[in-house]
């Protein structure tokens, strides 16, 4: 059967070469780089230094400005609750409303603590006017933060007009380049970001490692109280097989991820297209053209996304839904289950059936997966709508209607 | 093939619905859910000498809809209308080999169908 992974945004698969680069960090280099007196911690603190100075290489920053963490949620945690226990006086947040949850839930506490945010709304291509940034702005706003693209829709914000914005009003712009990085360029310096996200997992490295740029001079309090690792940003040993890996990774991503775009926007053309003139009654989602390359979002109507997916799998083709049926499946209860908030900030209507679906494809995805895709699509699309008391509702209306 | 978040019981219905379409004349139908909520159920039933001679139904929803609504239409059929309408979502559910707790309401969804098909019914055909 197909093995086709469509779900890129989730997860990619780990390069054997970041695998081969981590596995002595796991074996016969053991030490800890804060004791680097005797030779394996040396040899730990060697590997760290090395890592973080690869890692701020493929975002255009100093190696002092990278402080590795857990993955992309402590990192968001990190830049919103650290630059607001940071700031003096300033109380007040701008963020946009398809921000990461890391991003939306870290503002919860800070709202019980007496901050004030204020929730952008993007445009139906899921984009922040830049214009309403600059509207949004106080004297008394620390920090903007808005995500460089979006990991269900595919856009890419314009986080450099942004960032200049940010900049021109002395206000941090802190930028989740989760889904972006190691996929498109990305350079700390022409954003304008004074904090950005990277996640290990997003480009072909390993999952529980992740780190946020701090640039020079930006006010940031540490969450996590212990020693003085990440220069004092962040307590704890730091996961060193993982940030080898990630290091690895970046290398990896500096060096052929041009090729890897290259490659991947017109498969993510083809099968738009193909999807565009085979399935009726279908919505794309996300900015057509300042989007991820190989990466296709939508939605059908009376097609239910959960079930999509099943069947998806089912032909082997693995893909992700921000429907509210597939989205807590470990929860407790139905309350657990709640339609994405970037498909409703996008116009998604709720009221109707809908199932939507994202494609995310990876650097070892094929035209020939592509195309798999377009030959099982239609039919299982067909097939959910055939079994839905509103597909046939809406058919009876369009008869009558002549 | 392949684990994923339901029992194997779950997925054959899944895969291979048992009833789906209408029935024409149906002696009762009963639809329940919302497509707001992600799930809608139609249940069509046809009554002869007081038992349930034939289910159909149509469901829009996700996996664990559809494959309640799958097995209700089996557990029903043959069924006097008071043995349909004593069936509750925890036999549908037991009956699929289990469900996720957040898929529960799929089940509640399924009897619901029945009690409605069957009011439908009643009204239609007062004693």
């Amino acid at each position: 059967m197909a093995h086709i992974f469509f779900d890129h945004i989730s997860a990619t698969p780990v390069d054997p070469r970041v695998v081969e680069a981590m596995l002595p960090y796991f074996g016969e280099r053991y030490g800890n780089p804060a004791s680097h007196i005797h030779d394996q911690g040396q040899t730990a603190l060697r590997a760290l230094d090395a890592s973080r100075g690869t890692v701020a290489r493929m975002i255009h920053a100093q190696p002092g400005e990278i402080v590795f963490t857990s993955g992309a949620t402590e990192a968001n945690n990190l830049a919103i609750k650290g630059a607001a226990a940071g700031s003096k006086d300033k109380r007040h947040i701008v963020v946009s409303e398809v921000e990461h949850f890391s991003v939306l839930n870290a503002l919860l506490p800070l709202r019980a603590a007496g901050f004030e945010t204020t929730v952008l709304h993007v445009d139906r291509d899921g984009r922040v006017d830049p214009d309403d940034v600059r509207k949004a702005i106080r004297p008394d706003t620390l920090l903007v933060s808005v995500m460089h693209a979006n990991a269900e829709i595919g856009t890419i914000q314009p986080v450099s007009d942004i960032g200049r914005i940010a900049r021109e009003r002395g206000v941090l712009f802190h930028a989740d380049a989760t889904a972006s990085a190691g996929h498109i360029p990305v350079d700390v310096d022409a954003i304008g970001a004074d904090l950005l996200t990277l996640s290990a997992h997003n480009f072909y490295g390993p999952k529980g490692v992740g780190a946020l740029y701090v640039r020079k001079g930006t006010r940031l309090e540490s969450l996590i109280d212990g020693g003085f690792q990440e220069g004092g940003y962040r307590a704890g040993t730091e996961n060193v097989p993982g940030i080898v890996g990630m290091a690895t990774a970046a290398e990896i991503a500096m060096a052929e991820s041009a090729g890897w775009a290259e490659k991947l926007a017109p498969m993510g053309r083809r099968l738009w297209d193909g999807l565009a003139t085979s399935i009726p009654l279908l919505h794309f989602t996300g900015h057509p053209e300042d989007r991820l390359p190989g990466h296709v979002s939508f939605w059908v109507e009376h097609a239910e996304g959960e079930s999509l997916l099943l069947l998806l799998n089912m032909q082997g083709v693995m893909a992700a839904s921000g429907s509210a049926c597939s989205s807590n499946l470990r929860g407790h209860d139905e309350e657990d289950l709640v339609a994405s908030t970037v498909l409703k900030a996008i116009g998604v209507p709720s009221d109707i059936c809908t199932g939507s679906v994202t494609f995310s494809m990876g650097k070892e995805n094929t035209g020939a997966d592509v195309e798999h895709v377009l030959s099982v699509l239609p039919a299982i699309v067909s097939r959910l709508r055939e079994m839905s008391p509103t597909w046939l509702d809406y058919q009876k209306q369009q008869e009558s209607q002549g | 093939m392949a684990g994923g978040p339901y029992s194997e019981k779950v997925m054959e219905h899944f895969m291979n619905p048992r009833n789906v379409g209408e029935i024409e004349n149906a002696d009762g139908v009963g639809e329940v859910g919302n497509p707001a909520c992600g799930d809608m159920m139609r249940l069509y039933v046809k009554v002869e000498a007081g038992k349930v001679s034939d289910a159909k139904f149509r469901t829009f929803g996700c996996g664990a809809a559809i494959a309640s609504s799958s097995m209700l239409t089996e557990m029903i059929k043959g069924k006097t209308i008071d043995e349909a309408r004593a069936i509750t979502n925890t036999q549908v559910s037991d009956a699929l080999g289990g469900l996720p707790e957040v898929k529960i309401h799929c089940s509640v969804m399924a009897e619901e169908a029945v009690k409605a098909a069957l009011d439908d019914y009643s009204k239609k055909h007062p004693a």
